[in-house]
C-alpha cells in the first residue's frame, strides 16, 4: 500500500500574527515557518500505518515555494521515503492546490491520502474534502482514529457533539484532527538521512492547470479589541458583580 | 439572486446553527430557500416552516441521507444547485464536512467561516487563529460560503407561510458507510447554544478536578467546555474544547477557570459578552480580555464560588 501526505509549509504556531502597516496582507517577514501541525499528525500516522508493517511506502508532498523543500526535508526526516514539491511562486488557494494534488494522485495512485484537516494560516479546512470530491474519493474529515481494514479504511471522526465512524472503500481521504496522535521529533541521524532521500521539483505550470485565483484579498485588519476589565479581590465581590453590574446570573 | 441555505439537524429537529445561517442569508439580496435533507424528517419540516427569513423550503426524505453522509448529499446539492447564485451552510463539522466537496464539482473556491456580509461579493473571515481579520471578494460567479454562527443573530421563528417542494434523492455512491455514532449525552446545554460556558484549562490539573466546575455548571445551567491544552493533558474529550481548532461559542457569560489565554483558545470565545478569568498567574493573558478577574487559587475559590451560588 502506497500512502499520500500533502502537507503545507505555514507560519510556527507560536508566532503572534499581526496586519502589515498598510494593511495588504499578513507580515510574514522574517516569521519562522514549520509544517502546518495538522499536516506532521497526517505524516505521523502514515508513518505508523508503514511501520506496523500496513504500507510500504510514504510520500510527502506539498505546493508552494523553493523555501517548501525545507518542510519536506523535515518530512523526509520523520519518515516519509520520498517527496515531491509542486514549485509556484504564487501562493495559491484551496481549489487550485486540490487541482495540483488531484494530478499528483492519478501519477502516484495511492491507496490512502492522510492530510491535515486544516492549515493554521487561512484556517479554510477545505483542500481534503475538495480533493476528494474531484477524485470521487470517499471522505473521513476531523479523523481521531484510522484503522485499516482489507480493502476498508475505518475512521472514527470528531463530530460536534461526540464522535462518528465511517468506513470508506480504499482509496480513500482521511483528515486529521488533534487527537489522532502525538507526532514524533526528529532525530539527527534521521535528519541526516533526509538530505540523501529522494525529493522531486516540479514546475506547476508544467501540469497544465488553471491555478489562477478565484478570490481577492481586499485587506487584512486586527480584530476589534478587547479592553481589560477589572480585578476582583474576592469571589464575593466577583459574584456581587456578576449580579447586579453585569446582572448574568441572577 | 436566489440563496440555498442547507439546513443541518439530527432528523429530529434543527440545529440551532441552522437559524444563525439564514440570518446571514438575509445579509444578501435575494430570496431564500432552505434545503432539508435527511430521513423521517417530517418534524425538522414542521420547525423549518417558522423559520423568518426563508421562502422556500425544499425537501428530500430518504434513508440514503439519514447520516448525512458527504458523498451522497454532495451529489443531492449539485443536482439542484445550478437554480441558486449562493450556497450556504454553518460552519459547523456538518458545513466544514459538506460544502468543500459541492464546491470543488462546482469549481468554485469557497469562502469559509464568514462573520460578515460586506456586499453581495465580499466577506470578512477570520484567519490565523482569529489573529486577524481578512475581508475577501470572491470573483466566482456561483459563491459557496460557510458561516460562524456566533456572528450572525437567530432567525426568529415567526414564519407562517413557507410552501415545502419534495425532490427526488440521486441514486447512492456507496464508496462510504456510516458504522456508528457516539454522541455525548449531557443534562447539560450544548456547547455552542449555552448561555454561560464554565471552562476549564492546564491549571485544572487533572481530569477528576474538572467535577469542581460541573457543580458550578449545573447551579448556573452553563455547559462546561476546556482549553487545548486541558484537552491535549488528556483531562476531557475533544468535544469539550474551545478555541480555533475546537468550538467557537460567544454566551452571556464566558468563565474561565485557570486557562492561560493563549492566543487559540481566545479566538474561540473572545466574542462572549463578559469574560471572567481566575487564575493564579496575575500576568495570565486571559485576564487582557476578561471583564472581571480574579487572581485567585482555583483549588480554593471554585469551592467558594460554588457555595456562593
Amino acid at each position: 500500500m502506497k500512502i499520500l501526505v500533502p502537507l503545507k509549509r505555514v507560519v510556527d504556531y507560536n508566532v503572534k500574527v499581526r496586519p502589515l502597516p498598510d494593511n495588504s496582507n499578513v507580515d510574514l517577514n522574517n516569521a519562522k515557518m514549520s509544517v502546518n501541525p495538522f499536516c506532521e499528525i497526517a505524516l505521523e500516522e502514515a508513518v505508523r500505518i508503514k511501520e506496523a508493517g500496513n504500507a510500504e511506502e510514504v510520500i510527502a508532498v506539498t505546493v508552494g515555494k523553493t523555501e517548501s523543500q525545507e518542510q519536506l526535508r523535515t518530512a523526509l526526516a520523520l519518515g516519509a521515503d520520498r517527496a515531491i514539491l509542486i514549485e509556484s511562486d504564487l501562493l495559491l488557494e484551496p481549489l487550485a492546490i486540490s487541482k495540483v494534488l488531484a494530478k499528483v494522485v492519478e501519477q502516484e495512485s495511492p491507496d490512502l491520502i492522510i492530510l491535515g484537516k486544516q492549515a493554521i494560516d487561512g484556517d479554510n479546512n477545505q483542500t481534503g474534502q475538495m480533493l476528494a470530491s474531484m477524485l470521487d474519493y470517499p471522505q473521513a474529515t476531523n479523523a481521531s482514529e484510522v484503522n485499516l481494514e482489507g480493502d476498508k479504511v475505518k475512521v472514527t471522526r470528531e463530530i460536534d457533539g461526540g464522535l462518528q465512524t465511517l468506513q470508506l472503500n480504499k482509496p480513500a481521504i482521511v483528515t486529521t484532527d488533534l487527537r489522532l496522535n502525538e507526532p514524533r521529533y526528529a532525530s539527527l541521524p534521521n535528519i541526516m538521512k533526509a538530505k540523501k532521500k529522494e525529493l522531486t521539483v516540479i514546475n506547476v505550470s508544467d501540469l497544465g492547470i488553471d491555478v489562477n485565483p478565484r478570490t481577492e484579498l481586499l485587506s487584512v485588519e486586527l480584530p476589534p479589541s478587547r479592553d481589560a476589565g477589572i480585578i476582583v479581590e474576592s469571589v464575593d465581590e466577583l459574584v456581587e458583580k456578576l449580579k447586579n453590574e453585569a446582572k448574568v446570573i441572577t | 439572486m436566489s440563496i440555498l441555505v442547507i439546513a443541518e439537524h439530527d432528523n429530529s429537529s434543527l440545529k440551532g446553527a441552522t437559524l444563525n445561517t439564514v440570518t446571514a442569508a438575509t445579509c444578501l439580496n435575494g430570496e431564500v430557500t432552505l434545503l432539508v435533507a435527511g430521513s423521517n424528517i417530517s418534524t425538522v419540516l414542521d420547525e423549518a416552516k417558522k423559520i423568518s427569513g426563508i421562502s422556500n423550503i425544499i425537501s428530500c426524505d430518504d434513508e440514503l441521507y439519514k447520516n448525512f453522509l458527504a458523498e451522497d448529499l454532495t451529489n443531492l446539492v449539485i443536482s439542484i444547485a445550478d437554480a441558486y447564485s449562493y450556497i450556504l451552510t454553518p460552519a459547523t463539522t456538518f458545513g466544514k464536512n459538506l460544502l468543500p466537496r459541492v464546491s470543488a464539482k462546482l469549481d468554485v473556491q469557497q469562502i469559509s467561516d464568514i462573520i460578515s456580509v460586506e456586499s453581495e461579493d465580499t466577506f470578512k473571515r477570520p484567519i490565523y487563529a482569529g489573529s486577524c481579520i481578512a475581508t475577501v471578494k470572491s470573483n466566482d460567479s456561483k459563491k459557496l460560503i460557510t458561516v460562524r454562527s456566533t456572528a450572525f443573530d437567530a432567525a426568529p421563528m415567526d414564519n407562517t407561510d413557507v410552501s415545502v417542494e419534495s425532490i427526488d434523492s440521486v441514486i447512492g455512491t456507496n464508496i462510504s458507510e456510516f458504522v456508528g455514532e457516539e454522541i455525548a449525552k449531557s443534562d447539560r446545554p450544548e456547547l455552542t447554544a449555552a448561555n454561560i460556558v464554565v471552562s476549564g484549562g492546564r491549571g485544572m490539573q487533572s481530569g477528576d478536578n474538572f467535577h469542581l466546575l460541573d457543580s458550578i455548571a449545573d447551579k448556573l445551567g452553563a455547559a462546561v467546555g476546556a482549553s487545548r491544552a486541558a484537552v491535549d493533558a488528556g483531562f476531557v474529550p475533544n468535544d469539550y474544547q474551545v478555541g480555533q481548532t475546537g468550538k467557537i461559542v460567544a454566551p452571556d457569560l464566558y468563565i474561565a477557570v485557570g486557562i492561560s489565554g493563549a492566543i487559540q483558545h481566545l479566538a474561540g470565545m473572545k466574542d462572549s459578552k463578559v469574560i471572567v478569568a481566575i487564575n493564579k498567574d496575575e500576568d495570565a493573558p486571559i485576564f487582557q480580555v476578561a471583564d472581571y478577574g480574579l487572581v485567585a487559587d482555583l483549588f480554593e475559590a471554585l469551592p467558594a464560588l460554588n457555595a456562593q451560588l
